[in-house]
């Protein structure tokens, strides 16, 4: 039996090259490529009277790796520059007494850039005291490196697309091709052959997790630590759970494309959309964040960001560890009834 | 070359990489002819037809359809040809008239002649008063005529029926039958193979393609003299008894 | 002789379509039973009942004496299934496939190669092939082959020989006969009526209900006289004349003739006058001799 789907499994070969390459490159766009995170912001300066404290903060811009300084500029020419494009932002540095006062123009066309562009810029101004005296730090992520913030969001995705989908799929093609009614006229029973059918997916979701576990750990430089093994059991329970669905699914439709299409659309799209791996949950209107809590990623994407990023320890993450298995169960029971009631 | 030859093929071949799917067949095909095109699984039936429907260029050899040149004018020839291949469905969600109006559109029919055209196929095939049902809940026994009248719906020359009874009970296969006699009366041309070969028997020459060559070809009646056969299915395992391929 | 499948009243309803009507059929152990009718007259829904894929909804069944509700877990084991559309895997080869339907029945190949061995013959030469690149005819032994793995005492065939050629067609049902000899009970239904003629017995089955069950011999001798054979020249419209002659009853193509069922009274010689006067030419009209497939248009007409 296992036997069996594995064969189907490394006979479709272009399928499976898809499903181990596709976590992978996904995870490396998101680290490096699709990074939110903001470099080299091109700024000019204008500076109404030049003194120490101003010479002292245009270094400052100067050494940080951030910035690009690209000199000193009239206040007049800052508006023809910022709307040619030649530089993303402008600090005016002006004296009222003997006071110093900055100002911030940002080219906001991008938002994003925008205002990561001004935190920065206040976050230097207000190192040297600067009249702004605003005071950002980050926790965990010093570096805002975005990279940490898609791994979980990816893994949560990952993982319903191939155990969800491709499990409803296999067992559904069976229902399609009639093949379904000569395994159940054979004497093995029911439950067998379905275990025969989650297993090789099984397997196959743990390759991926160690994949993108060593890339994890390796090319995006997330701290390894004992954290580790929780990340690991929590997220074989969220398979299981993700196995569950795809069993549910193929228990209710009859054809491939429905399949295909309901776990695309009812599995996918709120994971992408609603668990917090793209949007942030609290900036979710609330009937919104009150959907989002059905949503199994949302509390697994939470679960690994505490462990990988944060590094706490798994006492930190009971509830959505209780939340994960409550649901597994939910699903995997109605599942079977499903199954069971349909013979 | 026969002036009433509606298709004529000479030397047609067709090879996927080493293997000869078609082996230089040559034959005619004359208007208003019932020709049946049999053979074994395999024996380059599908591939043939394809060729002659311009859906699949030959890889040497030349023949005409309909007037047309296979190789270089397939878009005429698709214009003037009814296909209808064995896995052939209506659209299910879609009631009669709309089936018919659809297939019309894709065979560019003349817009004002759609309508007059869909009574008139309604009228013949005696189902006026399902026109207006979903295909879905027709009885079996009619969705493969209002198949025949969807491929036909833009009076083709010739129609190419591929196995159009395949696993279609004794009676319904008879009232298929049926409209291809009647269609055939009024100069349609029908080039349709089958597995069953009492069918085979109703048509006016039948030929029996045997590892991509044709071995037999002439009327029903002729052949079961020539192989001192009863019936045509003694015939055909005669004829088709040495395939080597396929199996 | 006893009976390897015995049905009692047996009906199944699909919403408010039924599908079977208390069916009653007893298949004697050992035979090679035929089961014919148009589509949709059931036939699927009883093999899928016999072999515990559906319930029904009244009456009972047993496959050898094991009860289909109670023993189907036995029934499983000692019956080979095959559905009518092709069922196996087509990305697995064909050595591929053999092999798991004995896994799943726990048995290896070796076991019953003997049982297999001559429908495996032909395939046997390239193991290595997927499934879904077999001919038509080949799948259908391949699945034949799989139904037998487990060397089973019943043998359900649904429809085992549509879209294959001729050649191929009596092949298999060559391989039929060679099982039979070995003890097997084959229930087979099928839309060829040269097939049905190969079967010891015949259950003509329609809407529901089981018409009649005889030999093929008798089913057609019930076909009595007033049955002719038809030709001319103009086939179609000899078709058209004949049917608007009164005593006519019904007429339909046959093979290279037409096949007329007539009423009493009907005279071949004045119809053949009538007929040329019309404008037909070459008109013969001959006594002929009814075939299942025959009682297989009349039952279907009237029904």
């Amino acid at each position: 039996m296992i036997r069996k789907e594995a064969l189907h499994l490394l006979r479709d070969f272009r399928t499976l090259t898809i499903v181990l390459i596709m976590p992978l490159v996904l995870l490396l766009l998101f680290g490096f490529a699709i990074s939110t995170e903001v470099n080299d912001i091109r700024i000019v300066a204008v500076v109404d009277r030049h003194t120490d404290e101003t010479r002292n903060l245009l270094e400052d811009f100067r050494a940080n790796s951030y910035f690009t300084l690209l000199g000193a500029v009239e206040y007049r020419e800052v508006e023809p520059i910022l709307r040619s494009g030649k530089a993303d932002a402008a600090v005016i540095l002006r004296y009222s007494g003997n006071e110093l006062r900055s100002q911030i123009i940002v080219d906001a066309a991008n938002t994003n850039t925008a205002q990561t562009a001004t935190a920065y810029i206040e976050n230097i101004l207000g190192d040297r005291g600067a009249a702004l005296p605003v005071l950002t730090r980050t926790l965990y992520n010093p570096q805002l490196n975005s990279a940490y913030n898609f791994v979980p969001g990816i893994m949560g995705m990952i993982f319903i697309l191939i155990c969800a989908m491709m499990t409803s799929v296999s067992i559904v093609r069976e229902k399609e091709s009639g093949t379904m009614d000569l395994l159940l006229v054979s004497p093995v029973r029911p439950r067998t052959i379905i275990l025969g059918k989650l297993i090789p997916y099984f397997v196959l979701s743990c390759v991926i997790l160690a994949l993108m576990l060593l890339l994890s750990y390796t090319v995006l430089d997330i701290p390894l630590s004992e954290s580790v093994f929780n990340v690991i059991w929590i997220t074989l329970l969220y398979i299981i759970l993700s196995l569950g669905f795809g069993l549910l699914i193929s228990a209710l439709v009859s054809n491939q494309v429905t399949a295909l299409l309901v776990s695309g659309v009812l599995l996918m799209l709120p994971v992408i959309m609603l668990s917090g791996m793209i949007f942030p949950i609290e900036n979710m209107p609330l009937p919104l964040q009150w959907l989002s809590c059905i949503i199994p990623a949302r509390w697994y994407i939470s679960a690994m960001r505490t462990l990988m990023i944060q590094q706490l320890p798994a006492s930190y993450i009971l509830t959505e560890i209780i939340i994960l298995a409550t649901m597994a169960t939910a699903v995997l029971t109605l599942a079977i009834k499903k199954l069971n009631s349909e013979n | 070359m026969d002036e009433n030859a509606v298709i004529s093929v000479k030397d047609l071949t067709k090879r996927f990489g080493s293997f000869t799917a078609v082996d230089r067949i040559s034959f005619e095909v004359r208007q208003g002819e019932i020709f049946g095109f049999l053979g074994a699984n395999g024996a380059g039936k599908t591939t043939a037809i394809r060729m002659l429907c311009g859906l699949s260029r030959p890889t040497s050899g030349s023949g005409q359809v309909a007037g047309y040149d296979i190789t270089s004018q397939p878009e005429e020839i698709k214009r003037r040809i009814g296909y209808m291949s064995q896995k052939f469905s209506l659209y299910e969600d879609l009631t009669v008239t709309e089936n018919l109006t659809l297939f019309a559109t894709i065979y560019g029919m003349d817009r004002k002649l759609t309508g007059p055209r869909i009574g008139e196929v309604s009228a013949t095939l005696g189902m006026d008063g399902m026109m207006n049902t979903l295909a879905r809940d027709i009885p079996v026994g009619w969705k493969q005529k209002l198949a025949f009248a969807a491929t036909t719906i833009h009076r083709p020359e010739i129609v190419f029926l591929d196995e159009p009874t395949g696993g279609v009970d004794p009676l319904t296969r008879r009232k298929f039958w049926e409209i291809i006699y009647r269609a055939s009366s009024e100069g349609m041309t029908v080039f349709v193979t089958t597995h069953y070969l009492d069918e085979a028997e109703y048509c006016n020459r039948i030929s029996i393609m045997v590892d991509g060559h044709i071995e037999a070809l002439d009327s029903p009646a002729r052949l079961k003299k020539r192989y001192g056969a009863q019936t045509i299915d003694e015939v055909f395992r005669i004829v088709a008894k040495d395939a080597r391929r396929g199996d | 002789m006893s009976d390897a499948i015995v049905t009692e009243g047996i009906s199944k309803k699909y919403g408010n379509i039924t599908a079977l009507d208390g069916v009653t059929l007893s298949v004697p152990s050992g035979m090679l039973f035929g089961l014919i009718g148009p589509d949709g007259a059931g036939k699927t829904t009883l093999y899928k009942i016999l072999s515990t894929l559906l319930l029904p909804d009244n009456g009972a069944a047993t496959i050898n004496g094991m009860d289909i509700r109670r023993d189907y877990r036995k029934i499983r084991a000692s019956i080979g299934y095959m559905p009518e559309r092709f069922s196996l895997y087509p990305d697995l080869t064909v050595s591929e496939n053999l092999k798991f339907f004995a896994s799943l029945y726990g048995v290896g190949i070796r076991d019953n190669f003997d049982l297999i061995a001559p429908v495996f013959s032909q395939l046997a030469k390239f193991p290595d092939r997927r499934a879904g690149a077999l001919s038509g005819g080949m799948k259908q032994k391949l699945a034949l082959s799989c139904a037998l793995i487990h060397r089973p005492k019943v043998l359900l065939l649904d429809e085992p020989t549509t879209g294959v050629d001729a050649v191929s067609r009596n092949e298999f049902w060559a391989m039929l006969s060679t099982l039979r000899e070995k003890g097997i009970t084959i229930l087979v239904s099928t839309s060829y009526m040269d097939e049905a003629q190969r079967c010891e017995r015949i259950a003509m089955i329609d809407r529901g209900r089981i018409l009649e069950v005889n030999t093929p011999g008798r089913l057609a001798a019930g076909l009595g006289r007033n049955f002719y054979n038809a030709s001319a020249r103009e086939m179609y419209p000899l078709l058209q004349a004949l049917r608007t002659f009164p005593e006519v009853k019904n007429c339909y193509t046959f093979g290279a003739t037409l096949h007329v069922v007539t009423a009493d009274g009907f005279d071949a010689a004045s119809t053949v006058r009538r007929l040329e006067t019309m404008g037909l030419t070459d008109v013969k009209i001959y006594p002929a001799t009814g075939t299942v497939e025959d009682l297989f248009i009349k039952l279907a007409e009237n029904g």
